[in-house]
């Protein structure tokens, strides 16, 4: 943990005058080279396209909307239902499988939003197991019966949400845990019922966090393009690349992508202003061992079923068919390049994630102590960029990558005869740059949450018995930052190792990763032989999955969990 | 004192970036839409058949043309390989592809599949079909694609989105050949004979047709072979209920799309791309295409797989293929007005 205080005191701003200038320079300078990209999708409006325009909106452009917005509301009442519910449920009481299901309840986090869509329509489609069995079992025809529609609007909110429920799943668990016992027992002594407390008390107090959570969800649900592409539904994604690959319109697609972003950032704004009035604060820091009330009988049941469904069906029964069709096909599949393939997975995810969380420390600490206008838009402007499709991204990565490379090219070329060729387009830089330009906002939100829990007064109480700066921020920060920061760190982890687009068109020569290799053989229609990378994602992901969940049940202050 | 700095720049320079910007004649670094799996295993014997190096970056058509265009004359790429002509096609409209001539090339690929300048060259041949239940359909009804709108085909028809560009390009064949009015009146009317909305990719319209979704779908002949071919039992069984119909025959032809490549306007290594297409374009290669993904060789006179021989002889719509990325954008157009999905 030292090391890691090293790395991140330097990024700590002190209130000294000069210093804290140069804080906030470097800070709007950073916030600016990684919004790079978000400026370069918004200068397409400088190309009009106005016949593409007219277009799009005499033809599709209501239906991307709609249906947009369709997905966008089911998305978000599936994943609070099935985050919340069973969040509260682990946490407040104790049932059969409830310690099992604290971890596995996030296990969902592991498995890529398209890969679970490919799986989840070869079981269910008319000439899968599940309908061919029904129609061997009865004797029905096609036609005959009514089955569900997995390639349908209704498909791809569950698919989606059987994913991304563990954002709000994980992060109201633990503000169910950092609650004050507190204000639960007041509530229950005023003669709220447990439903009562829950809704009145437990619920609003959580919410700046569920909100934290609920965004992140649908930022990559407007972001998705592999599930609504592969279930045909024209979303404003989808619509995005018809106009750029079919209409052959670049421009139009950046436009699009612009929209998009500024619809995101008009709902956060929103948000932030509803909350604006509401306040809640613990009033109390005492926390007491929390008493996990033991369900029986009926409830017992009905909890277990409750909570074993999300994990279930967004992890187990995809991945049993995965290891199924895994099995049939590994003998191929699997050579001494599948190795290669992990590693370099693993690597671009680690190295990204540790330094999407050092660069989130550097500006939510900004944000906190240099709180002015200007610095609060830098910082949000540069979280921005997780809304946005990965191919998108990328190429508004590949416009100041190649630009700075001319630049040096031009320089050599005039002065020394010699051409340097790209210095940075088409490496690891690119790829790692598109990744933070992604994926910040996952890691920004996160260390914003942990540090809002470090009041000022206690800065200030540390100060006044004569603690150094970096003793403070060794003694009281760092143990109260810990869960967010490992958080942090992981939730990128885990995004990067599932991300496609960007890698896919950045990334060097003779350089695979396991999702380009899922994908690859998923888009070619080859289920059976995509299962055994998309098993590697998978089992790559729960291990950090795992150390993530045990962390937070044990982050709980005054909660001995080795009890 | 400043030949010395200049020397020092240079040195530290090319030590610090490594090979990448050294010019060397052994290797060739190709941007392809076609999948690894479908063409590292040619790439191989290439580079053990002449020792020249390939470098290998895959990617979706456009992005790659994007990143070719970003990338300008320092471009490392030095082949662009894709799997639909409309690409090629506006690679070259946005001058990124340069023609080069090569008898061997010439030789090998008929007029019509290749540039007629030189810009790009057809490697091997992909078909959009129909395919019918072998129970439910008899094949005399299926004359053309212009007649899939007939009243009789009402809630019988499967067919993946129109963001598909293999659809595109059928669409695209079919303004060349009707022109615009006509194939918005087929649009029209194909949309209204949809069995249901499209979704799925190929395999799934065959499977819905095995079920009994629906009776007859457009689809990418691959995609069949591959079926017959999966280690999956129920793609199995539901290719076998199927059978390929192959349209037009007594008019244009089928519709065909090709997947080509042509050499960068910034190509480095041209001697070595140039030699790379011309083993592409070589019996092996070609042989290979049919026997691994079930495509058809470009070059005529080519010993193909069983399953693509149980397929029959065929005539292919000799239409001028730049026009199939002339029309792209006109089709997806038109698509969007017929509520093709």
């Amino acid at each position: 943990m030292s090391t890691a205080v090293d790395l991140i005191y330097p990024t700590i701003p002190v209130r000294t005058g000069m210093t804290r200038h140069i804080y906030a320079g470097t800070l709007i300078i950073v916030t600016l080279i990684l919004s790079l990209p978000l400026f370069a999708v918004i200068s397409s409006f400088l190309i009009p396209v106005p016949d593409i325009w007219h277009h799009l909106l005499e033809t599709v452009l209501k239906e991307y909307v709609l249906n947009s917005l369709i997905l966008m509301l089911g998305v978000a009442g599936l994943t609070l239902v099935l985050g919340i519910i069973p969040a509260w449920l682990v946490t407040m009481c104790r049932f059969p499988l409830s310690r099992t299901l604290e971890w596995a309840l996030l296990l969902p986090l592991a498995m890529p939003a398209y890969i679970i869509a490919y799986t989840y329509t070869g079981i269910l489609d008319t000439s899968g197991p599940v309908q061919t069995l029904l129609r061997d079992f009865t004797g029905w025809q096609y036609g005959e019966y009514w089955f569900p529609e997995v390639r349908s609007i209704g498909g791809a909110i569950t698919m989606l949400s059987f994913v991304l429920y563990p954002y709000i799943y994980l992060i109201s668990r633990a503000a169910f845990i950092e609650q004050s016992i507190c204000a639960l027992e007041v509530a229950r002594t005023l003669g709220c019922g447990p439903y009562k407390t829950f809704f009145r008390v437990a619920l609003p107090l959580a919410r700046p966090a569920i909100i934290v959570g609920l965004s992140l969800v649908l930022m990559e649900t407007l972001a998705d393009y592999g599930t609504v592409q592969y279930f045909g539904i024209a979303t404003f994604t989808t619509g995005i690349f018809r106009t750029w690959f079919g209409l052959g319109s670049s421009a139009a697609a950046a436009q699009l992508s612009a929209l998009l972003m500024l619809f995101i950032a008009a709902l956060i704004y929103l948000e932030y202003r509803s909350r604006k009035q509401q306040r809640y604060h613990h009033t109390s820091n005492r926390y007491s061992t929390l008493t996990q009330k033991r369900l029986r009988g009926k409830n017992a049941v009905f909890a277990g079923i409750l909570c074993c469904l999300p994990a279930l069906l967004g992890f187990l029964v995809p991945v049993i068919f995965l290891i199924k069709w895994a099995w049939l096909t590994y003998g191929k599949i699997v050579d001494e390049q599948f190795l290669s393939l992990m590693w370099n997975s693993i690597m671009l995810a680690a190295s990204a994630a540790v330094i999407a969380t050092v660069l989130a420390l550097f500006m939510a600490y900004g944000k906190r102590r240099i709180s002015n206008p200007f610095t609060r838009f830098a910082v949000n402007l540069s979280g921005m960029g997780y809304a946005i499709p990965g191919t998108v991204i990328a190429v508004g990565v590949m416009l100041p990558f190649a630009w700075v490379d001319k630049l040096i090219d031009g320089f050599f070329r005039t002065h020394f005869d010699y051409s340097t060729g790209l210095l940075l387009s088409g490496t690891l830089v690119a790829v790692m740059f598109a990744y933070i330009a992604r994926f910040l906002a996952v890691s920004l939100k996160t260390v914003d949450a942990g540090l809002a829990k470090i009041k000022p007064s206690m800065d200030e109480a540390g100060r006044s018995i004569g603690l150094k700066p970096s003793t403070l921020i060794r003694k009281v920060h760092m143990p109260m930052m810990r869960g967010s920061l490992l958080t942090a760190v992981l939730l990128v982890f885990v995004d990067v190792l599932k991300e496609l687009p960007a890698t896919l068109i950045l990334r060097p020569f003779n350089f695979n990763t396991l999702a380009i290799r899922a994908y690859e053989l998923a888009n070619e229609e080859r289920l059976a032989d995509a299962a055994c990378p998309s098993l590697a994602i998978v089992l790559v992901a729960i291990v950090p999955v795992i150390y993530l969940s045990r962390s937070i049940s044990m982050s709980r202050p005054g909660h001995d969990y080795s009890a | 004192m400043y030949m010395k700095y200049r020397l020092l720049l240079v040195l530290s320079s090319s030590i610090l970036l490594g090979p990448q910007c050294q010019a060397q004649n052994t290797e060739v670094n190709i941007y392809s839409e076609r999948k690894e799996e479908l063409i590292q295993p040619l790439l191989d014997r290439f580079i053990a058949d002449t020792g020249i190096k390939v470098n290998l970056v895959t990617g979706e058509g456009d992005a790659l043309i994007k990143r070719l265009e970003i990338e300008g004359r320092n471009s490392p790429a030095d082949i662009l390989l894709t799997t639909d002509v409309a690409r090629l096609y506006r690679a070259k409209s946005l001058e990124l592809l340069q023609p080069i001539s090569s008898d061997e090339l010439v030789n090998a690929i008929p007029a019509n599949f290749r540039d007629g300048e030189g810009y790009w060259y057809g490697l091997s041949l992909r078909s959009r079909v129909i395919v019918y239940a072998k129970d439910r359909v008899n094949p005399e009804q299926l004359p053309t694609y212009e007649a899939m709108i007939n009243p009789e085909w009402k809630g019988r028809i499967c067919v993946r989105s129109s963001s598909n560009p293999y659809n595109q390009s059928l669409v695209a064949s079919m303004i060349a050949r009707n022109g615009i009015e006509a194939t918005q009146a087929w649009a029209s009317g194909l949309v209204k004979n949809f069995a249901r909305s499209p979704r799925g990719g190929d395999r799934d319209q065959i499977k819905a047709v095995a079920v009994g979704e629906c009776d007859i779908a457009l689809v990418n002949t691959y995609y069949l072979g591959g079926m017959l071919h999966s280690d999956i039992d129920d793609e199995k069984q539901a290719a076998e209920k199927v059978a390929l119909f192959w349209p037009n025959q007594n008019d244009r032809g089928a519709h065909f799309n090709i997947s080509g490549a042509g050499i960068s306007r910034s190509a480095k290594n041209q001697d070595a791309a140039i030699r790379l297409l011309e083993f592409l374009s070589g019996d092996e290669a070609q042989a290979w295409y049919a026997e691994m993904n079930h495509e058809f060789p470009v070059r005529p006179g080519i010993a193909v797989s069983d399953t693509l021989q149980q397929w029959g002889s065929y005539i292919a719509d000799d239409i001028n293929l730049d026009q199939l990325g002339q029309y792209n954008a006109d089709a997806v157009r038109l698509m969007d007005r017929a509520g093709w999905k």
